[in-house]
């Protein structure tokens, strides 16, 4: 088990012939993610660098032929909003859009259009997905986006995380202490994104394999408080957090479009103490977040 | 991004937004030659900066106010004069003020009412949400603290759009009747299409105001642009004044750096908004104070960390240099090649703390150490910071 992903998925890659989204899709081969297939509109029909994965023209027709059931957005912003309903007009499970920079806008209407569809949408502006192989650094596993594989290790924590870096950061922590994690999930650092912490931890609540939860969150919104809400009322597993953004100060927004403090709402303190309530157990600084997933298993 | 109030104007004025007229000056000349034109008993002066209190502001100058209602055209070519040039300070600008380099010359208008009226991206409901209040030409954020009953939220559905039945609730609810509520929906149609068709993250008219001849206008205006929307409006990205910005920031921008400037003394460059802003927080936690949120990307190049001390000790408070990296896929070797190469090439004259973690680490520990620089090795995070606070406190 593990949640979303595992060895077996099928992958497809959008924008795989892009030199970012080339770059990834070939880590992804190389960590032993089975990437099915490629879609660049006007380079059907020829193959992704000696990889043997074909190429389509459409995600229509990339499904239709591979079965593949989860498809990662590596287009530019200013397409990358089409590409995520083709991806759903395709009948993908799963939608993993790394893209960063896409207009709000956008991601308005795509949410919109998404609504009563079948298909789940993680990202925008997010790292991706992991769920960590058996093999030595961690291969054999599900590695769709940008993550380093071999920061991973299999085992029984769950992360999900608004951040990059940051959530590397976590997984490494969560490495060193030897636990390692059933799945990793990067939500992204958008305001308006496809899925929450708090659908994330349902996940993960629900998930065998996964024993105890880690949350990295940032300033801005609500998303925080509302997971600690519902963590509160229905998780059973053991939860630590981190909040970004102390010491950022208001009105000023942090790189990510969605972490900004504006009139008063969305502080790092105000999420500490909603998560505190909730009895997770939140770690003072970045360096804490694995003594602190310790300290919550008890 | 943010616009000029005659920017806005002109906006609204293309989007059929009801506003007292206006022109923009940039001289004391100018603006007498504009207030003539007008031919008004009375016009008001009214300084360019983006800055909210300008009323109640001052000039460096000792000039008090950054908005005066005037008599004539002398007077506004004399008031204008003593404001361009000049360095207007007000709660919103901080001590150093903002430089005013034009005034835009007002219709005055006779206030009957006044009201709020906003539009802005709720990232709650995934939709433009209106915000209105009869409570117009105060602070908004009391209002809502102090009488929230009087503040109406109307979510606008992503693809249906504004619906005539939305104008009718919020026109009731504010307690426009008759013409004025024609009038007031004709302004909020033509209010909502600009903020759909500019892609705004946020428009707000404060305040609203009707006349006792039964005008609606938009008296102010502020607008905030969804940055990742620009390359979609080179017209409004043309509006971009970097002299109201950070020069840091500026320069920053032009190495696809994310840097934010603060006030403390410890600087950081890190990979990743995330990582940054924790970065931040670690070091206030071990009783530090953060100089600048700093994100140099996920990879991290020798150019930009060059570029990057070069802003960093372009601000003087900075006492020491905190270089937190991830290496996720880049080779952290690399990474301190970078670092090394750039140290030789910008004088680091404060000390510099590195913290490398992630691939291939042992050689970019090793590369460090043998560059000669004088590096102060944080083993993780958490020594890394306990360290740049102490160096400064040495």
């Amino acid at each position: 088990m593990a949640i979303l992903v595992d060895e077996n998925t099928k992958v497809l890659i959008q924008g795989i012939t892009g030199s970012f989204g080339g770059r990834h899709a070939k880590l992804s081969v190389d960590y032993g993610t089975k990437v099915v297939a490629g879609v660049t509109p006007g380079k059907g029909g020829k193959e992704f660098e000696d990889t043997g994965v074909p190429i389509f023209d459409t995600v229509d027709e990339a499904v239709e032929q591979t079965g593949a059931t989860v498809s990662a957005i590596f287009v530019p912003p200013p397409f990358a909003g089409d590409a995520i309903l083709e991806a759903v007009d395709a009948g993908v499970e799963l939608v993993v859009a790394i893209t960063e920079g896409i207009p709000v806008q956008d991601m308005m209407r795509v949410r919109s259009a998404m609504e009563g569809s079948g298909t789940r949408l993680i990202g925008p502006n997010c790292p991706g997905i992991v769920t960590p192989g058996r093999g030595e650094n961690s291969q054999g596993g599900c590695r769709i986006g940008i993550a380093p594989g071999y920061i991973h290790k299999r085992g029984s924590v769950g992360v999900v995380s608004r951040s990059g870096t940051l959530t590397y950061e976590a997984v490494w922590q969560v490495s060193e202490i030897g636990l390692g994690q059933s799945t990793c999930v990067g939500i992204g650092g958008d305001p308006i994104n496809g899925t929450s912490h708090t659908d994330v931890l349902k996940l993960f609540n629900d998930d065998p394999e996964t024993e105890s939860i880690i949350m990295i969150g940032e300033i801005g919104g609500s998303a925080e408080e509302e997971a600690a809400a519902w963590a509160a009322e229905n998780c059973d597993k053991p939860i630590a957090a981190f909040i970004a953004g102390a010491t950022a100060p208001p009105g000023r927004r942090m790189g990510h479009a969605g972490a900004i403090v504006s009139g008063g709402k969305g502080t790092a303190a105000a999420k500490k103490e909603a998560l505190r309530d909730a009895g997770i157990e939140v770690a003072e600084t970045p360096a804490e977040m694995g003594a602190a997933l310790l300290k919550a298993i008890g | 991004m943010n616009i000029h109030e005659y920017q806005a104007k002109e906006l609204f004025e293309k989007f059929g937004v009801p506003s007292p007229k206006g022109q923009v000056a940039s001289n004391a000349e100018e603006a007498k030659q504009i207030a003539t034109e007008m031919g008004a008993d009375q016009v008001v002066v009214k300084a360019q900066v983006h800055a909210g209190g300008r009323g109640k502001g001052t000039f460096k100058n000792g000039f008090q106010g950054g908005v005066h209602l005037v008599k004539s055209a002398d007077e506004a070519g004399e008031i204008a004069g003593k404001m361009i040039g000049e360095t207007l300070v007000t709660h919103q600008t901080g001590e150093e003020g903002k430089l005013v380099s034009k005034i835009m010359i007002a219709e005055a208008v006779d206030i009957e009412k006044e009201y709020y009226l906003a539009i802005l991206m709720d990232r709650d409901s995934r939709s433009p949400v209106i915000v209105a209040s009869t409570e117009g030409g105060v602070n908004i954020e009391d209002v809502a603290e102090q009488t929230p009953d009087k503040i109406f939220h109307e979510a606008i559905h992503p693809l249906a759009g504004l619906q005539p039945y939305e104008v009718r609730k919020l026109a009731s609810r504010l307690g426009f009747e008759g013409d004025s509520a024609k009038q007031f929906a004709k302004l909020l149609k033509a209010l909502f299409r600009l903020f759909m068709e500019c892609d705004c993250s946020m428009v707000e008219i404060n305040p609203l105001v009707t006349t006792p001849d039964g005008q609606v206008l938009a008296l102010d205006a502020k607008f905030d642009f969804d940055d990742n929307a620009l390359y979609r409006h080179p017209d409004i990205e043309e509006l971009h004044d970097p002299s109201e910005e950070d020069p840091r920031e500026v320069a920053a921008a032009e190495f696809d750096l994310n840097y934010i400037g603060l006030d403390g003394n410890i600087a950081c460059l890190v990979n990743g908004a995330g990582l940054a802003m924790a970065t931040m927080d670690i070091i206030k936690h071990y009783g530090g104070e953060p100089a600048n949120f700093l994100d140099v990307g996920g990879g991290a190049t020798q150019e930009q960390v060059q570029n990057a001390f070069k802003i960093i000790l372009g601000d003087p408070n900075v006492k020491a240099i905190l270089v937190n990296i991830f290496g996720g896929i880049m080779d952290c070797d690399v990474i301190a090649k970078g670092i090394v190469a750039a140290c030789g090439e910008v004088n680091v004259n404060v000390p510099l703390i590195v913290r490398l973690e992630g691939n291939n680490v042992a050689a970019g520990k090793e590369t460090l150490a043998n560059s000669g620089v004088d590096i102060i090795r944080g083993d993780d995070l958490a020594d890394a910071a306990e360290k740049a606070v102490k160096a400064i406190a040495a």
